[in-house]
């Protein structure tokens, strides 16, 4: 892991996506000071840190979405020059926060406009959401927030994607909709490696296999996800909340 | 009786020559977020090139008008596609820019159509029917406006049809709402403002070369004088929505020639005191989206 954070635990294996000193910026504005970890071509990574720390911007930053600097591989290829259709092209889904659904299309149609092979895994997003199904010729903005998150996590899964980028998947969700996208993520897991910003560590302890914890815009820690939740004084420090440990 | 019925009725196909202006502008804004003044160029041209074709085959007959409508529709996609492609593109994401440099265009366009064609309108010719008029209810509805409205509602289908049938359309309404997130999705969203452009300029070409026949000139200043319409049109309606420019075209012109004819000829005034009226109570226009 050269060139990564001094964290503990890192990852072995070949990675999937490496990113060296990625550095963000909106508006003028730096939000991802100098950012470097890799993403094991396997199993869900989780990246936490607090609020406003630049987890999203680094996505987004990864994807080309906002400017960046730095440099990106995917499967060994640099992609920090590409834009982001290309990038996404290249095997990256994304998962934005906020769903982003097209609200004035239909279910069909946001599902429809995601699909970029000629047979898109359209068996499988059904099975794993067989309310979309049903729901499939209502206009997408009329759904309830875990609808819609379930258009947006589809989406991602139609194709078979290298890597997907998912961005609090589960913000703003009832619990048992919390669980759904959780059983729905895990699934996708299976086929293909997932990069998670999260703020539920709940979530977090359920699906992730690794973590990298940003602090103050640049990685501050790597290692296992459920070793680092498990370190009271860890998750008090860079993530600035107490986690209650079942008995 | 008559006179409600005919200002009524010309007041609509008003509106419809307004909506063929319009609604390349109102795509062209909602998908870019570009002003683009040089739309009016567009119609002018189509509106020369039309004239010159009629010219050739003879300006009596159908077939020469027909030709003339589409060889507009053709010079104002083509026009639009190199607009796009050579000037607004490489701005692309500097919106300021883009806007500006259609402004030059539009000043450079209209000089250049001077240099060719010359400073005075050129008054045309077209099918005999078109100069007649219709009797409704007692009022006497002159041709041009049929024509109008008969070629307003086909292009609004045909864009309704494109925009929800076809994988583009459905890029194109996509990119209205978001457009980040469609090039999230893999899309190169740049291909769809070249069509985007295309299909604008086409609808401004056959805008132009009916124009010509409402206006029975042409001019190079003729695009310029229906886009400041156009723009309030786009506006009133809600920029990037296609209803809301249909609506607003048909709203806009029918005010106007009520203004104009009940009162004394006020109708351009009343139209920019409604402009400013949905712009202070409604700033995103009657079916516009919030920002």
């Amino acid at each position: 892991m050269s060139g990564a954070p001094s964290g503990t635990g890192a990852f072995s294996g070949t990675p999937i996506l490496t990113v060296r000193n990625l550095r963000c910026t909106i508006a003028g504005q730096q939000v991802v000071e100098d950012v470097s970890f890799d993403v094991p071509a396997t199993g869900i990574t989780a990246v936490l840190g607090r609020n406003g720390v630049g987890k999203t911007s680094t996505l987004r930053g990864i994807l080309g979405l906002i400017s960046r600097r730095g440099e990106v591989t995917l499967a060994g290829d640099r992609i920090d020059g590409l834009p982001t259709h290309r990038i996404v092209r290249r095997g990256v889904g994304y998962v934005p926060e906020d769903r982003e659904v097209f609200s004035k299309l239909t279910v069909a149609e946001n599902l429809a406009l995601a699909e970029r092979q000629r047979n898109p895994r359209r068996e499988f997003v059904a099975e794993l959401f067989p309310d979309l199904v049903a729901r499939r010729d209502q206009q997408a903005g009329t759904l309830s927030g875990g609808q819609q998150q379930m258009v947006s996590v589809a989406r991602a899964l139609l194709n078979d994607n290298r890597l997907l980028l998912v961005d609090e998947p589960t913000k703003g969700l009832a619990p048992k909709i919390v669980t759904e996208v959780a059983d729905a993520l895990q699934e996708a897991s299976k086929i293909v490696p997932i990069l998670l910003v999260e703020q539920n560590l709940e979530v977090v302890r359920r699906l992730a296999d690794d973590a990298i914890v940003i602090a103050g815009g640049r990685v501050a820690h790597v290692g296992k996800a459920r070793d680092i939740l498990d370190d009271e004084d860890l998750t008090r420090r860079l993530l600035g909340v107490h986690v209650e440990h079942a008995a | 009786m008559s006179t409600l019925i005919l200002t009524l009725i010309t007041g609509v196909g008003l509106g419809a020559l307004y909506f063929l202006v319009a609604s390349g502008l109102s795509l062209i804004y909602g998908l870019m977020h570009v002003l683009n003044f040089a739309h009016g160029a567009f119609l002018t041209l189509s509106a020369f090139m039309g004239w010159m074709v009629a010219q050739a085959l003879g300006t009596d007959s159908w077939g020469s008008f027909l030709l003339s409508v589409l060889v507009g529709a053709g010079v104002g996609a083509v026009f639009a596609t190199l607009t796009e492609l050579v000037l607004i593109r490489p701005l692309y994401e500097r919106h300021i820019e883009q806007v500006l440099v259609t402004v030059g265009l539009s000043f450079a366009a209209v000089a250049l159509f001077e240099g060719i064609w010359g400073t005075d309108p050129i008054h045309i010719g077209g099918p005999p029917w078109l100069k007649q008029t219709t009797d409704v209810l007692g009022a006497r509805i002159p041709n041009t406006y049929w024509v109008l409205m008969i070629a307003a509602v086909l292009v609004l289908a045909a864009l309704v049809l494109f925009l929800q049938k076809t994988r583009y359309g459905m890029i194109i309404r996509a990119g209205v709402e978001n457009r980040s997130m469609v090039t999230a999705l893999g899309i190169d969203v740049r291909r769809s403002f070249t069509l985007v452009f295309a299909i604008g300029g086409a609808a401004a070409g056959i805008g132009g070369v009916l124009a010509m026949h409402y206006s029975t000139f042409v001019s190079a200043h003729l695009g310029q004088t229906l886009l400041i319409f156009a723009f309030i049109v786009t506006v009133v309606g809600g920029l990037g929505s296609l209803t809301g420019a249909a609506v607003a075209s048909v709203l806009v012109a029918v005010l106007q020639q009520f203004a104009n004819f009940y009162l004394g000829g006020t109708g351009d005034f009343i139209v920019v005191i409604l402009l400013a009226l949905v712009l202070l109570v409604r700033p995103t226009g009657l079916l516009g989206r919030k920002a």
